[in-house]
């Protein structure tokens, strides 16, 4: 088989993640597990670990479950230590001749689950080493129970738990640059992707990361109609602007070596992506766009800090 | 074959003779010689056990919770609040029907932080959906841990297992204990054989749902079947394990209840000073009996009562608070238990040794004194006391 990443020949794969839950339309996190899973090799199986999240009720709800392979869910907060069980169950088994075949782990959480609430759990089993694969979706809140702030939602944003009201914009902090603390781990692989054109990206990443032997990371940019307010057929363009805007950069480290997988033909300024979303609409009122400067700084120097680390 | 071992050594060794596939490992007081001592065997190659140092005792059940799920036997060791810290944990996995054995070494509950040994920490997960055995001595604990799995695995019963034994008392004495062969340990637990498990190839397993309410009390309920069943698995267990062992283990013990009338009902350690009490007692020519619990998940009611029908007055010993403003767990279930006798004895509930406080052979001496008095006018007097407070004057 070539490897060239060719999307039709990767969609006529037996399907991993079936139609038929229950997440929104225009989500992000059902592209991203779809996008993730299919870059699996036809052969090998897979054991599928999610924290409690939106994903998590929407496509495991019993009776029904809308994954092809072994899944397990336990809570919010342990889904990293969760797949290094099943790891280590696989690890003990596997030298007692117990398990056949090429069995992969793959844990989906969404950035509370990730950046919060499931963080000392990460960090722990990226540091202990499982050959496991986490994936954060991030929809940068709380969107299961209802939008609340995250460490992951981007300054100005509006949420339940930082609304726009007369003394404040909106949430006060900057997003936690969460990739960054990964790299931190010295694991064999990180990246940072997005579900973008023909999934080329995505899944040329995830390969990577199911395939390298150790704890790899993805973090995911998975927008939320809901929680973001765009219009649900939307979502594509939204992802494509967070690109090319620069507010989520695709890059990936391997082996301690940064590498840009995406720079933008025009790097657009950061209101294109702004402005079509509900939850930065106080951003444009008039006297309100100092907001938008600062959020345009914060994204220049980011930026410029990972082509000066990338040497792109 | 006799060998000096502290409750801790006698409980990894017996996790040594299992040789689980997965364990779960982190530090906290005084259960930590547990995973050192496993940590030992490993490195010396006597374990094949996939040995996760976690970091935390949350991602320690976590990581028991996947790997049995997975297919594999899972182990880990904790107290206090690290059980604390697994609580929402527990829960999964009893619901999961995961049986996973977990070594309690029981240890006050924080704050104010204190190391020694009450049942805070096991008394607060007693609703959890967790078997729970408790240990007088170190040989106890390590025939505890042992029978454990035999009882958690019978698809009958899938719920995991808690053999708790009482902090530094048992941990961390040293006593002379019989050990099982390896080998017999091996052939009593045997292998274990899941169902349906993550890693089995012909059929792919989905843990863990969204239970909407259309379903869920239907699998609350199963869980609260498999708890009543329990109860005869652990008696035929127990059986069995007197075969190989030639020692007898009960749901309690029932230490010179024949034709007692002045009776003590209590768990863990305390019994070996409340026999020397009661043997006192007797010699004196005063009916003294005591229930020692073994089982306390599932709770022996029926058979409690039974053992305590004819009796004249019952001091329940219990050495956690619980804070409920009607005595401790175990008074709240012995009660209950003894409410549907015909003929029932009066009892009295006394909270003592939190966070280690002792108890000594003369404290259970004005116990019995307490109890002859309350049989003799009829009057309880308060039923729910503190014994041992340094501020007051000794009342019972």
């Amino acid at each position: 088989m070539s490897n060239v990443y060719n999307l039709k020949r990767e969609v006529e794969k037996p399907v991993r993640f079936t139609g038929g839950h229950r997440l929104c339309a225009g989500c992000g996190a059902g592209v991203v597990v779809a996008g993730v899973l299919r870059a699996l090799d036809k052969e090998d199986r897979a054991v599928v670990v999610n924290a409690t999240s939106c994903l998590e009720v929407s496509t495991f709800m019993y009776p029904y479950t809308a994954y092809m392979d072994s899944y397990i869910h336990s809570a919010f907060e342990n889904s990293a230590a969760t797949c290094a069980g099943v790891e280590a169950a696989y690890n003990a088994l596997k030298r007692r001749g117990k398990v056949e075949g090429t069995v992969k782990f793959i844990t989906f959480a969404g950035d509370g689950g990730t950046y919060d609430i499931g963080f000392q759990s990460l960090s722990g089993a990226m540091e202990r080493g499982h050959d496991m694969v986490y994936v954060c979706y991030d929809n940068e809140a709380y969107m299961n129970t209802g939008i609340q702030r995250s460490s992951s939602t981007p300054r100005f944003a509006r949420t339940t738990t930082t609304p726009i009201g007369s003394v404040q914009p909106g949430k006060k902090q900057n997003k936690k640059d969460l990739t960054e603390i990964l790299v931190a781990h010295n694991i064999p692989y990180i990246a940072q992707t997005a579900p973008i054109g023909n999934f080329r990206d995505l899944h040329t990443k995830s390969h990577n990361a199911i395939y390298t032997e150790g704890p790899c990371f993805l973090n995911v940019l998975a927008p939320c109609p809901r929680g973001w307010d765009y219009p649900m057929a939307r979502l594509a363009q939204i992802i494509q602007l967070a690109v090319d805007t620069c507010v989520w950069p695709l890059y990936e480290v391997e082996a301690g070596v940064w590498r840009l997988t995406y720079i933008p033909k025009k790097k657009l300024p950061v209101e294109d992506f702004l402005r079509p979303q509900g939850r930065f609409r106080h951003m444009f009122q008039k006297g309100n766009e100092w907001m938008i400067e600062e959020a345009q700084a914060y994204v220049d120097q980011k930026w410029e800090r990972l082509l000066e680390r990338t040497g792109a | 074959m006799s060998s000096p071992l502290s409750g801790n050594e006698a409980v990894a060794y017996a996790m040594k003779q299992i040789n689980p596939d997965v364990m779960g490992a982190f530090p906290i007081t005084p259960s930590t010689e547990i995973p050192e001592y496993f940590a030992q065997y490993v490195a010396n190659g006597e374990v094949d056990t996939e040995y996760v140092t976690v970091e935390s005792e949350h991602s320690s059940m976590s990581v028991c919770i996947a790997a049995q799920a997975a297919g594999a036997r899972a182990i880990s060791a904790t107290s206090s609040c690290g059980l604390a810290l697994m609580y929402e944990l527990l829960y999964v996995a009893a619901s999961c029907r995961l049986p996973i054995t977990l070594a309690c070494v029981n240890r006050a509950l924080s704050g104010p932080i204190n190391i020694n040994h009450d049942y805070s920490d096991s008394m607060g997960a007693r609703d959890s959906g967790w078997i729970q055995i408790y240990a007088e001595n170190n040989q106890e604990a390590y025939d505890n841990f042992i029978m454990a799995m035999p009882v958690g695995e019978i698809p009958s019963v899938r719920l995991p297992v808690m053999t708790c034994m009482d902090g530094f008392i048992t941990s961390h004495a040293v006593e002379n204990i019989e050990l099982l062969e390896t080998d017999a340990v091996r052939r009593f637990i045997g292998e274990y054989r899941p169902e349906n498990y993550l890693l089995k190839k012909e059929n792919p397993l989905a843990v863990g749902p969204y239970d909407v309410s259309p379903y869920y009390m239907e699998h609350k309920v199963l869980e609260a079947e498999a708890m009543k069943a329990a109860k005869a698995r652990i008696l035929e267990v127990a059986a069995e394990f007197e075969k190989i062992s030639g020692r007898h283990y009960g749901l309690f013990e029932e230490y010179k209840m024949e034709d007692a009338e002045l009776v003590l009902v209590l768990i863990g350690s305390t019994a070996g000073t409340a026999k020397a009490a009661v043997d006192k007692l007797r010699e004196d020519g005063v009916k003294a009996g005591l229930v020692k619990i073994r089982v306390f998940r599932p709770f022996p009611g029926e058979e409690l009562a039974r053992a305590l029908a004819g009796t004249r007055a019952v001091a329940v010993m219990d050495k956690s608070e619980g804070f409920s403003a009607n005595g401790g767990p175990l008074f709240a279930e012995t009660r209950s238990a003894l409410y549907d006798l015909k003929e029932r004895p009066y009892t009295i509930d006394i909270v003592y040794g939190l966070g280690g406080r002792d108890i000594r052979v003369e404290d259970f001496e004005k116990i019995f004194s307490r109890l002859a008095n309350i049989a003799q006018t009829g009057e309880i007097g308060p039923v729910y006391t503190h014994m041992g407070q340094r501020s007051k004057e000794e009342t019972v």
